[in-house]
């Protein structure tokens, strides 16, 4: 530690500590713009100026390094004079129009102005005028209030990974702006109106709609990714106008993706289902809520009387804690065991294998302690904006990530290494990496690899190079992102994985489809025993199906499938927040239940913590609670237990025993499964071309895909076919030219003339041959079938 | 020769940094740690931007050889295998020579893996800027070298141990490579004779204004302004001096009096209020009007400032505006004490010293001759008559035929 004197007061800070850290040790303020303890230091607004003792100059205290003896003063008049000299500065060229400016009210400039700033200008000179820029649909500009802090330039580059704005010209001309006939397409871009000091950079979509001051702030969990991202919701007369990040240094420090920032356009938009709904004779009804309870309760008693294992529920995983245990003891009272939320899976013979809920496998925090990472199946910075954020941060310390998967989508992380192959090779890509480790390791490949398949497996250059670095460190990692789990040997990836951080030494985990993958575990809205999963429920149409939060079309593995079983029910009871097109045609009762904004829930998080909030504003026209909606539901089909006067009594209910009182995580985590015979070949043909499935970050989840301003970003455009070089001119085809695809499998689904696709093709050589990239999760996507498949191709 | 026996020569000779600010060479280069693993950079800085400087462009056409010699002594001495010359953008045609000189120093085995068939490796780079004054910022020098906008970087840490690519590098002036042939040729004492104590040498001297042979002019430093005037043939038209820039454009301006009495060097210059600097010499007679002449200057730093930190972005063009402002007749009583406030504001609070440079001509110039300026806010017009003005500026006039 290094005494210093700050303020005349005595202080000892750690080495390599500025002065700034030195003040904020000791809880001094001192102004500033350009610095953000998360940015790199840039030194260029100079209002953190402050005397040091001996120094001829006044110096800035965010750059300043601490020396022994130091003596710092922050308030000294030279410190003074400096900090309001630079102020002024600022000032002569800003326009000053705060009345009119969204920043108003929560404006550094405006904050620190009435500190350090004159009541009159001395300039009387033309102020500068600064044309403004288009960032895209998310991001307004008004760029004559730019102080050029480059915060958001910084941020770019260092925080989403990709120098997406600069700063052009020279001196007073100097301006910040994106690359010619550019915009800002991360996926984390919102977060530079939170680091823009002034009114420069604002939110285009909540832009003019209210004054800061008049929001009232409310706590409350991003109910999107599986980090679980603390937000605040800002609302005015019980609408939600705004989404900010609330700090949580141990889940999303202080960033959040514009999806968990965005998303609440949805919340007030007009696809909103405001009543309930009953359709006789293919015409649909507004009815009171008693009446399509009613009718709720009496088609499922009926149904269940001729066989509960008639039923399915399909919940969706970012539902709250609440609302899927109520959903499943519902349908269990029922006798109904079909019960999932792993909609977008195609492999679940981990079931019975699995010692535990499957987690991330650590700490969110730890994530940044890895030093060898290996992440398998991922479109990481779309699926887990914030988790790539951490991992690239990491490979700047010289964290070595290693990706694995079957699309080679650029993460702005440095990359170690690479393997970017056919879906059905991924299996035997992972074996490679343990028998190469084990071979290092002089470890018998045997006990892991107890059918035999390991034997005739030859080690490639990448594997070998990917197994090198993962046993050089001292804490490495292995993640399986949301393609590995949805990949149809999904058990075998997670049994390799397993075994793999077994024979390294590390940690493995998993990264969470959705808000609560994990509370749908806890809450046992997952299949037990004789239940169906989701694939099954689908596979083999039921008579009835209960939906929650869920458009199977786009949420399931086989969205084509999942249609028409859902066609052919009998009766389709669904519990939406949305109208969606789809359901007015295969439902015959919606039912309008709460956004996570309108509700009290809890989610629990990819780590195991359970986060839960209240509501922000009351729920919208009829719209009601969902885990008041199931309750009153059970009580009208008279299933016992369902007396509930709170979601605490539910939430204390769902988490049993699993989590104490004095712990925010639950127990019972644990991705360790059983040996189970690794087969590596699959089913498909090695010549097929295989589908690679992305789903978009702003298809992925209901909330996502009506929200208007979301809808209109880069993310978000008309999903085409993608292929590398090799396997377009297989096809002879063009990048720009069209594609009829369809799925190889349509014996037992409709007519195969419904089943071509035409689509615009689009040259992609982060690709493997023989692979086509389609995503799903949307509805020009739907009659191309499941995720993972074997696909036919002809040039359209 | 040992590195560190080359660095004594070279701290015995004085030889003080050519650039502008006058800091000890061997002092500086036994900044560099010559024990440092991996790479290690020398830098020479030929981006000469500055109004009134002109002579490492002369150097550079006329004598390549010398100042590609002295760098790969530098790289010797410092431990270094990599040199850069970054040139100034608007003198394309030194570059192009400095190149063909680079070729033929390659073609002799003077660069290469082996510098004259020894172990030692040296190679050196020409590089060329776009003009922009800042990059002659060092710096802002190295951000250009590597391919980013040229803005200064805050310091520490200092280029010695952060420098280019991260890596430690020492950067010098031109004149500054120059002359170490010289002092290993002749020894450090010879160079010291040269001039006077502390200020070793000779030195390019960059005349240029109301004289009759504006030019370079290597003299001995501590030469008396009044001889080197005289070398440079004397005052144009037989008129008055009235003041001169001693340093180029961002030393303080001097009147004739105190100039006449100084010589040139260093330390006297410094004794007189301004700098040395870079050894432009901008003279000014009697038909100059300072606020006019201040207005350029202001405009230049307005033009050149990198915008990167706020009160050179901002400051430099309130002073221009305001002086603008008094030289076209609309200005106000209170407008020195604004320009000197804002230098006030400006001096010492920015990332390099190019808030410094525009602030010192206005402060001098107000100081000393603020009758004129006073006049200009009075009147709104010059207190030299426009016709002397006009006479004056005539550059291709005859000699003697006002």
């Amino acid at each position: 530690m290094i005494d210093i004197e700050l303020n005349g007061k005595a202080l000892q800070v750690a080495p390599g500590s500025t002065i700034m850290d030195a003040a904020h040790q000791a809880g001094t303020y001192i102004p500033h713009f350009c610095y953000h303890k998360k940015l790199s230091i840039a030194a260029n607004c100079r209002m953190c100026l402050v005397q040091v003792e001996k120094a001829p100059k006044p110096l800035p205290a965010c750059a300043t390094p601490i020396t022994p003896g130091m003596k710092i003063f922050t308030h000294s008049e030279l410190a003074v004079s400096a900090q309001k000299g630079v102020m002024e500065f600022l000032l002569i060229n800003h326009p000053l129009d705060c009345p009119i400016c969204d920043q108003g009210g929560e404006c550094q400039l405006q904050d620190l102005a009435v500190g350090y700033g004159d009541s009159a200008s001395k300039y009387e000179e033309e102020k500068r005028v600064v044309a403004d820029k288009d960032l895209g649909p998310l991001v307004k500009t008004d760029m004559t209030r730019c102080i050029n802090c480059t915060r958001c330039i910084r941020f770019t580059q260092e925080i989403a990974g990709v120098m997406e704005l600069g700063q052009a010209f020279r001196g007073e001309h100097a301006e910040v702006m994106p690359f010619v006939e550019k915009t800002v397409d991360s996926e984390l871009s919102g977060n530079i109106i939170d680091l823009c000091p002034v009114g420069a950079l604002t939110s285009k979509p909540f832009r003019f709609s209210a004054r800061t001051w008049e929001l009232s702030r409310r706590k409350s969990i991003s109910p999107h990714d599986s980090l679980g991202s603390n937000l605040i919701v800002q609302t005015k007369n019980d609408r939600v106008m705004r989404v900010l990040p609330r700090e949580n240094e141990e889940i999303n420090e202080c960033w959040i993706s514009d999806k968990d920032r965005y998303s609440y356009e949805a919340l007030n938009s007009s696809s909103r289902l405001t009543s309930p709904m009953i359709k006789q004779d293919g015409v649909w009804h507004e009815v009171e809520w008693s009446v399509a309870l009613d009718y709720v309760a009496h088609s499922l008693r009926d149904i269940a009387k001729a066989g509960a294992e008639t039923i399915g529920g399909l919940f969706s995983p970012h539902a709250t804690l609440e609302e899927l245990y109520l959903g499943q003891k519902l349908l269990r009272g029922l006798g109904c065991e079909n019960i999932d939320t792993r909609l977008r899976h195609s492999d679940f013979s981990a079931d019975e294998k699995r010692h535990g809920l499957p987690w991330l496998g650590m700490k969110i925090t730890e994530l940044s302690q890895l030093d060898r990472v290996l992440v398998v199946g991922s479109f990481l910075r779309k699926d887990h904006p914030l988790v790539a954020q951490r991992l690239r941060q990491s490979a700047k310390r010289g964290a070595q990530i290693n990706f694995l998967h079957s699309a080679g989508d650029d993460q702005f992380i440095r990359r170690s290494g690479q393997a970017v192959l056919p879906p059905s090779q991924m299996p035997s890509f992972l074996a490679q990496i343990v028998k190469a480790v084990c071979a290092q390791k002089k470890l018998p490949v045997e006990a892991i690899d107890i059918a035999g398949a390991f034997k005739d497996l030859a080690i490639s250059t990448e594997a070998e190079r990917i197994a090198q670095s993962l046993i050089s460190g001292r804490s490495p990692g292995i993640l399986l992102g949301n393609f590995a789990q949805q990949h149809p040997q999904a058990a075998t990836l997670h049994a390799l994985a397993f075994r793999l951080s077994e024979l390294i030494g590390g940690k493995m985990g998993f990264l969470g489809e959705a808000a609560n993958s994990l509370g749908a575990y806890v809450a046992k809205a997952v299949p037990q025993e004789h239940g169906l999963n989701a694939h099954s429920m689908l596979a083999k149409p039921r008579r009835a199906y209960v939906l929650l939060g869920v458009e199977p079309e786009l949420d399931c593995a086989h969205a084509l499938q999942a249609l028409a079983a859902l066609n052919q029910a009998a009766s389709v009871v669904v519990l939406s927040s949305f109208k969606s097109q789809a359901a007015l045609s295969y439902a015959d009762v919606l039912l309008p239940v709460s956004p996570f904004t309108e509700t009290s829930g809890t989610f629990i998080n990819c780590e195991g913590r359970v986060q839960s909030f209240y509501a922000a504003v009351k729920p919208l026209a009829q719209t009601r609670p969902a885990w008041k909606v199931l309750r009153v539901l059970a009580n009208l089909l008279n299933i016992p237990g369902f007396d509930y006067s709170s979601s605490e009594e539910v939430k204390a209910e769902a988490l049993g025993a699993v989590k104490s009182d004095t712990s925010d995580f639950v127990t019972g985590l644990d991705n360790a499964i059983s040996d189970l015979p690794i087969h590596l070949s699959s089913d498909f043909p090695i010549e097929n071309v295989e589908r690679v499935a992305d789903v978009p970050i702003h298809f992925a989840d209901m909330l996502a895909r009506y929200a208007p301003a979301l809808q209109k970003t880069k993310d978000s455009a008309s999903p085409v076919a993608r292929m590398n070089s090799v396997t377009l001119s297989r096809f002879g085809l063009i990048s720009g030219g069209r594609v009829k695809v369809g799925a190889g499998d349509t014996a037992n689904i409709a007519s195969s003339a419904d089943l071509s696709a035409l689509m615009p093709v689009e040259l992609d050589d982060h690709l493997a041959d023989n692979v086509i990239r389609i995503a799903g999760g949307h509805a020009s996507t739907v009659v191309v079938g499941p995720m993972f498949a074997s696909l036919q191709v002809e040039k359209a | 020769m040992s590195p560190d026996d080359l660095i004594a020569e070279i701290k015995k000779s004085l030889l003080r940094g050519r650039g502008g600010a006058g800091f000890p060479t061997g002092l500086k280069w036994s900044f560099m740690p010559r024990s440092f693993p991996g790479d290690k950079y020398v830098v020479c800085n030929s981006d000469e931007g500055e109004p009134g400087t002109f002579k490492d462009r002369d150097l550079l056409r006329f004598d390549p050889h010398a100042v590609i010699e002295g760098m790969i002594i530098a790289g010797y001495a410092m431990g270094a295998s990599r040199g850069y010359n970054y040139i100034h953008g608007e003198i394309f045609s030194i570059y192009e020579r400095f190149e063909e000189a680079l070729d033929e120093a390659r073609a002799a085995g003077y660069l290469g893996a082996s510098v004259c068939g020894s172990a030692f490796a040296f190679e050196l780079f020409a590089h060329h800027g776009y003009g922009a004054y800042i990059c002659g910022e060092e710096t802002g020098l190295l951000e250009s070298i590597e391919g980013k906008k040229g803005q200064p970087r805050f310091k520490p840490p200092f280029p010695a141990s952060y420098g280019l690519y991260g890596k430690p590098t020492t950067i010098n002036n031109t004149e500054t490579f120059a002359a170490i042939p010289f002092i290993l040729g002749m020894g450090g004492d010879a160079f010291l004779a040269m001039g006077k104590p502390n200020n070793g040498g000779t030195k390019l001297f960059s005349v240029s204004g109301h004289v009759n042979r504006p030019g370079n002019y290597e003299v001995p430093l501590g030469t008396p302004f009044a001889t080197l005037l005289e070398m440079a043939g004397g005052m144009r038209g037989g008129r008055k001096l009235k003041a001169v820039i001693p340093g180029g454009s961002s030393a303080p301006v001097l009147p004739a009096a105190v100039m006449m009495e100084t010589t040139m060097d260093y330390d006297s210059i410094a004794k007189a209020g301004s700098m040395l600097g870079s050894g432009a010499v901008i003279v000014m007679d009697e038909s100059t009007c300072m606020v006019k002449a201040l207005e350029r200057l202001s405009y230049f730093y307005f033009e050149e400032s990198c915008g990167q930190c706020t009160p050179c972005r901002e400051g430099t063009g309130w002073l221009y505006r305001v002086v603008h402002r008094i030289e076209h007749g609309l200005g106000k009583p209170e407008d020195l004490d604004l320009l000197n406030r804002v230098t006030d504001n400006i001096m010492g609070r920015t990332i390099c010293a190019l808030g410094d440079a525009a602030s010192l001509p206005v402060r001098s110039f107000i100081k000393h001759f603020k009758s004129e300026f006073e006049y200009h806010i009075e009147h709104g017009k010059c207190l030299v008559d426009p016709a002397v003005q006009s006479a004056g500026s005539g550059f291709f006039r005859a000699e003697g035929s006002l």
